[in-house]
């Protein structure tokens, strides 16, 4: 789920969670409505909630160990550790973690009891390029758990997505592959050339065969072809400013 | 409650327990106060009230204001867990939140009774004029087990009214006035009487009188009101806020546990960092 700051992820991720009422409408999550859910539903969604202090004098591997408790079939607690790389951590007191080292953790918290669904609400706010690669990379390990993620970030959104929904001011504006949504709400390409000493420009949806046509009308008059492809990153930042004036 | 909830907290509150007795300021907070009480019933134990020592009055009396004041550190507990995110940890884990409730209920009561310990043992040896038979001790058990029921819901609901840290602080004078009034430090028959009236509305008077019961001779209870241990109002007072707790604390529990959700923890994580800043 992919918006700026305000478009209202969290708001919806929270919904989803169980943990916020909704003002209006309907919420199914895995056929359940979430505010109205008891523990069996609990037990098939998984949270990864951005830690702060919280279990400060528990020790890594007592928590989940505590926390598996709670759940019908979870992970063997020593492989989840391992996993999540904090083996080395395993007896250490949770206060005494490095920041990426809790935010591994806190993966780890999330996916304890095998959920079927994982809630990730801006997991990677904070990281250094390296920290925000090595939990990328776990977060694609995750086998047999859907993710949905919330992010501000859209190269996050493409490295890790199936499926990207764009939210804008609470409401869904565009829903697709990163590459149906380039198509769908990216718009044209630019394509740019020369003619007998005069400069064109033109936009068009399909600049690849735009240009092929070009070369059969004019032939080897054409010089000077720039193609520049629409990026959905342009169109992203569009739309982030958009909102940030509207705000 | 079913099995699971019941087995994850218990498993919750002996691990809690088992950090307050391995970590520095825990274990000062169990140590502290019991003993700095042994070293004040010391001190009284050879001041002189109506003929009888006011170190030996005021022994059970500390005994049973400490079963009394886990309501304070129930409160304290749950005020702290909700503003760092441990209680919104408990709401998304598959009965959680009951397992915590069960966990911080063992914790609390089991921090009690080690600190119970840590003040009886010494005291009884150093400061004389108790009874101590073999009477005492159920005496002392019922009494303490009631006001324990008594204080812990109360202290959840507390707890829950309560939304950060801070102001919890506002909780700290009643609370003093209360032990004041109750009788703990100098008998309740010197008070002018609608002081003593008002502290037989509050368990703190009522669990200090029991464990006055359970542990001074019997002529002692000539400084008491009406000359009387009053064993069964002790026990219908502490009964009746037991009930009432635990009618109300769950329904204020779960009102706050429905509140918590991620940005109301973001949320208190600002203001707290701000206070810090």
């Amino acid at each position: 789920m992919l918006g700026p700051n305000g478009a209202g992820k969290s708001t919806t991720i929270e919904v989803l969670e169980g943990f916020r009422g909704r003002s209006a409408g309907r919420v199914s999550v895995l056929g359940v409505d979430p505010a109205l859910a008891g523990s069996a539903w609990r037990g098939r969604v998984g949270v990864v909630l951005q830690s702060w202090r919280d279990h400060g004098k528990w020790r890594v591997r007592e928590l989940l160990a505590y926390l598996a408790s709670c759940y019908a079939s979870p992970w063997d607690v020593d492989s989840l550790v391992a996993a999540v790389g904090l083996e080395a951590q395993a007896g250490q007191k949770i206060r005494t973690l490095s920041g990426g080292q809790r935010r591994r953790l806190d993966v780890a918290i999330g996916v304890v009891g095998r959920p079927e669904l994982l809630f990730l609400d801006e997991p990677t706010v904070g990281f250094d390029p390296e920290a925000r690669r090595e939990f990328h990379e776990l977060v694609r390990g995750l086998e047999g758990t859907t993710v949905l993620l919330t992010t501000h970030d859209l190269h996050e959104a493409e490295a890790l997505a199936d499926r990207i929904v764009v939210l804008d001011r609470g409401r869904v504006i565009a829903d697709g592959t990163a590459a149906e949504l380039a198509r769908v709400i990216v718009g044209e390409d630019e394509v740019r050339w020369t003619v007998g000493g005069e400069r064109h420009v033109e936009a068009t949806a399909d600049s690849t065969r735009f240009a092929f046509d070009l070369f059969r009308r004019f032939g080897d008059e054409v010089s000077e072809l720039e193609v520049r492809r629409a990026s959905l990153e342009d169109t992203y930042l569009a739309l982030v400013r958009q909102a940030e004036e509207v705000a | 409650m079913n099995g699971v909830a019941l087995r994850a907290g218990w498993r919750r509150g002996v691990v809690e327990l088992r950090q307050s007795f391995t970590n520095g300021a825990d274990l000062w907070g169990h140590f502290f106060w019991p003993l700095l009480m042994v070293g004040v019933t010391f001190y009284l134990r050879d001041k002189d009230f109506g003929g009888f020592r006011l170190g030996a009055l005021v022994l059970p009396s500390v005994l049973g204001m400490n079963a009394s004041m886990a309501m304070v550190s129930m409160s304290q507990q749950l005020t702290a867990d909700r503003e760092d995110g441990t209680l919104l940890r408990a709401k998304a884990t598959p009965h959680g939140v009951p397992a915590y409730l069960l966990g911080k209920i063992i914790s609390v009561s089991g921090g009690l009774v080690a600190e119970l310990a840590i003040f009886l043992v010494p005291a009884a040896v150093l400061v004389p004029g108790l009874a101590i038979g073999a009477g005492s001790w159920p005496t002392l058990v019922w009494v303490l087990g009631l006001g324990l029921a008594a204080a812990l819901p109360l202290g959840a609901v507390l707890g829950s009214v309560f939304t950060s840290s801070r102001s919890q602080g506002l909780l700290t004078l009643p609370i003093l006035g209360l032990i004041g009034i109750s009788g703990i430090f100098y008998p309740v028959t010197a008070l002018p009487e609608w002081v003593q009236g008002l502290a037989q509305v509050f368990p703190v008077y009522w669990t200090g009188l029991g464990t006055r019961s359970a542990l001074l001779p019997d002529g002692a209870v000539v400084v008491e009101i009406g000359e009387s241990w009053r064993h069964l109002e002790t026990a219908g007072v502490l009964a009746a806020w037991a009930v009432v707790g635990l009618l109300v604390a769950p329904v204020v529990l779960r009102r706050m546990a429905r509140r918590e959700s991620g940005s109301s923890v973001a949320e208190r994580r600002e203001r707290a960092m701000r206070r810090v800043g």
